[in-house]
């Protein structure tokens, strides 16, 4: 079976890439909303096919957990958060957009280079590893460069996709409850910052970030 | 060198102009109008070579060498491609970078006569030919050092075909890259709207302005060797193709595929703000950089 999961291993893997690249690159709150979507899509085919659980019972789990939490309930919430709070369409980041992009591309360098130094144990699909890594760095760029604070949901859900498939390639056989309690909380904590957004926009009238620290009563 | 590598030399220099036609033809129906007939940029040229050319007196020896040098520059890239399975006419390792070079030095030359004539809008259009040339060249070279790397082998001939079997991530990352640079380096939309005509927004055309006659012909016949060049790098990485004449076959037909879909791009995207263009450009060239990490992994 390895001969098949490895090539849609290796594609999903590059895919989610390219995704992370382009939420770097876009200015539009919606398409950057698409790409995390189905950037939750391409973790739970990931997590399909890792070696050893083929379609068993505890990674269809998973994967169903994983396509409804991030390709369809989180986009709903932002998109909602987005329609309520009635904010631009622009990201608004404190980089350029090809700044953006070079440095997703510095960091993707980083990621395989740390990855190659890592001692790990020898679980199939390293580019998982190198993946996960910089889906992690890719975050935590999204988190602290843009303005909208949609931004920060969508890097912080980024961010938790690269732990999810970093801890997915290290930990391999986690328990399924504990996989599952880290979804349940990651949707907590996305709702409660859907509902946050709609909020500070009703108090504020804005949700841009930097503006947030100079507002006090 | 082999019966096909030698077809392809010759099938390039005969066919090239009918990709531009083929593009125009696609246009043109998509539109729903006939469009010119297929020979139309043979007719172009024999006019064109029949008249004089005229030269401005500011205008210097740079004005005038540059459309020969520039068509040699881009038969001599013709000659390091291979076509159909075939190894081309010249290959040795490292021929990737002679290749680029001879392109960069197609465009060097252009961007000199430009310059040379004084003319205010010439100078734009060579300011704008540089800017995207030195973002289109990254991308071609990293996507091809990537597909050298995972080939494990340094010439054109000898890697172009095998990446797909190699690695089918580096093939498909590469082959986006290599895409977005056959429509950057040949002036199509979304960078360049080769059939404007407003000094303005031009990019390629606004730089043979003053070009005229023979110079001028040389120059579009320049062009259209060019997008063979590309076009047939574009198919040799894209279409498997068996060794001897039915390789060369699969290739010709692929050509014709590229400019069907050259025309179909052209007819459904609008072309991109033009400062949005360095933006499209780098995309390709981060296509190609995580091409080459992946492979490098």
């Amino acid at each position: 079976m390895n001969d098949v999961t490895g090539p849609i291993a290796e594609a999903a893997g590059a895919l989610l890439v390219l995704t992370a690249l382009a939420v770097l690159g876009t200015s539009r709150i919606r398409t950057a909303i698409a790409l995390v979507a189905l950037q939750g899509a391409l973790l739970a085919v990931v997590i399909l096919v890792e070696p050893g659980e083929l379609a068993s019972g505890r990674s269809l789990a998973l994967a169903g957990g994983t396509l409804a939490l991030k390709s369809v309930v989180f986009p709903r919430l932002l998109l909602r958060a987005q329609r309520e709070a009635r904010v631009q369409q622009e990201l608004q980041p404190f980089v350029s957009y090809p700044f953006s992009i070079t440095s997703g591309v510095l960091l993707l360098g980083v990621a395989v280079w740390l990855t190659d130094r890592m001692t790990v144990p020898p679980l199939a699909h390293s580019l998982d590893l190198s993946v996960g890594l910089f889906l992690i760095f890719a975050g935590l760029f999204v988190l602290v460069s843009r303005r909208i604070a949609v931004g920060q949901v969508l890097g912080y859900i980024m961010l938790e996709n690269g732990i999810a498939l970093f801890g997915l390639t290290v930990a391999g056989h986690e328990p399924v409850l504990i996989e599952l309690g880290i979804l349940l909380d990651v949707f907590v904590a996305v709702f409660v910052m859907g509902i946050a957004i709609v909020q500070i926009n009703r108090e504020f009238d804005h949700i841009e970030v930097d503006r947030l620290a100079a507002l006090r009563d | 060198m082999s019966g096909p590598a030698i077809a392809h030399v010759v099938l390039a220099l005969v066919a090239a102009p009918l990709l531009l036609s083929v593009i125009s033809r696609v246009k043109a129906r998509v539109a729903g109008r006939r469009g010119p007939p297929l020979l139309q940029p043979y007719y172009d040229s024999a006019r064109l070579l029949r008249k004089g050319a005229v030269y401005s007196t500011t205008s210097t020896w740079v004005f005038r060498a540059s459309p020969v040098v520039g068509l040699s520059a881009v038969v001599a890239a013709l000659l390091l491609v291979p076509f159909g399975g075939a190894q081309a006419i010249l290959a040795f390792p490292g021929d990737l970078f002679l290749f680029a070079s001879f392109l960069a030095l197609a465009r060097f030359v252009t961007i000199l006569a430009a310059l040379d004539t004084g003319s205010s809008f010439e100078g734009m259009g060579a300011s704008r030919e540089a800017t995207f040339g030195a973002l289109t060249e990254p991308a071609l070279l990293l996507a091809l050092v990537a597909f050298a790397h995972e080939a494990g082998a340094g010439s054109l001939s000898a890697f172009v075909q095998p990446v797909w079997s190699e690695s089918a991530t580096t093939g498909a990352l590469g082959l986006g890259a290599l895409g977005v640079v056959l429509l950057a380096e040949n002036a199509r939309i979304p960078v360049d709207d080769p059939a404007t005509h407003l000094e303005l927004t031009m990019v390629h055309e606004v730089m043979v302005l003053d070009h005229s006659g023979p110079d001028l012909a040389l120059i579009h016949y320049a062009s259209a060797l060019k997008l063979w060049v590309f076009g047939a790098l574009f198919v040799g990485v894209a279409l498997p193709q068996p060794d001897g004449w039915g390789g060369f076959a699969v290739a010709a037909a692929g050509m014709a595929g590229v400019a069907v879909s050259v025309g179909l791009v052209e007819s459904l995207i609008a072309r991109l703000r033009m400062s949005a263009v360095p933006h499209f450009i780098l995309g390709a060239s981060a296509l190609s950089l995580v091409a080459l990490i992946l492979g490098l992994r």
